[in-house]
């Protein structure tokens, strides 16, 4: 391979691996108290405190998720969506972490408590 | 005639080649941090397709063998994902070679940027889609670092094919 080659691949790397860093710089909001947010289709669907113990289905138009609060993480066990990402998502704890279903357009994740 | 017929099967062998690749990689499991990852391995057709074919005809394997495997295997919910970032990283990937002149150009380089656009073009329509900002800043930088291996590994692959197919000595 010549240098031309391996400077073109390089730079290309260099930028993947800056832009990922600086993602996860500005991503990542320190500790806190976290509450969980689920939202379809962009809506807001409900706010559930994560230490408490619950279990409920969520209807969307497209589907049901079953999430699971549980030990403070939140799970989605079951649901009837084509691909199962969401249900093989680790469970969400930390503020920032989140599960999301595509096809149902939802989104379960940990938000700082009253955040918007 | 007879070249028309050529392109017309050596296209619709090249979509079908994609849509098993994509069906045979539903298969294999990923153990990942991000659930859903995947290697991309259909890219190995793309990138083939944009070294051999105008892009008018890349396009068109790209939208083909999205929307039939969409049918066939993955249901439609998922075409507007993979029909856009399909497109979207196709057309880059053909600029991007056409950018690197001379002794410059490099598979490897293009595919990288493919396996990267990629991913950012999923990302940025599920965001959209979702009307959730923190998931594409949630996903940016694991979905940014698959792209690296995935990208390799695709290019280094559409590398050794591409000698094979270069023997043909397709003239589209």
């Amino acid at each position: 391979m010549n240098t031309k080659k391996t400077t073109w691949i390089l730079i290309i790397l260099a930028l993947a691996v800056l832009g990922a860093v600086l993602a996860l710089l500005l991503h990542r909001p320190s500790g806190g108290l976290g509450e969980v947010l689920v939202t379809v289709d962009g809506e807001e669907y409900g706010r559930y405190p994560l230490d408490v113990d619950a279990e409920f289905t969520v209807e969307t138009p497209w589907g049901y998720n079953d999430v699971i609060i549980h030990d403070g993480q939140a799970d989605v066990h079951e649901a009837d969506c084509p691909n199962q990402i969401c249900v093989n998502t680790a469970p969400a704890r930390e503020i920032g972490d989140m599960i999301v279903c595509l096809p149902h357009k939802l989104v379960v994740e940990i938000v700082p408590e009253d955040a918007p | 005639m007879k070249r028309n017929a050529r392109l017309t099967v050596y296209l619709s062998v090249l979509t079908a080649q994609a849509m098993v690749l994509n069906w045979v990689e539903g298969l294999i499991p990923m153990p990942l941090p991000v659930p859903g990852a995947r290697l991309g391995l259909a890219n190995i057709v793309t990138l083939i397709a944009a070294y051999t074919l105008p892009w008018p005809s890349v396009l068109l394997i790209v939208a083909a063998r999205t929307i039939l495997g969409s049918f066939l295997f993955s249901g439609l919910s998922t075409l507007l994902y993979s029909l856009s970032a399909g497109l979207v990283s196709a057309a880059v990937m053909l600029l991007a070679r056409r950018l690197m002149k001379g002794d410059g150009r490099s598979i490897l380089a293009v595919s990288l940027v493919g396996a990267i656009v990629h991913n950012l073009t999923q990302l940025t329509v599920a965001a959209l889609v979702l009307e959730n900002i923190r998931v594409f800043m949630a996903y940016l930088p694991w979905l940014l670092l698959l792209a690296i291996p995935a990208g390799l590994f695709v290019g280094g692959a559409g590398r050794l094919l591409l000698r094979y197919v270069d023997r043909l000595h397709l003239d589209f």
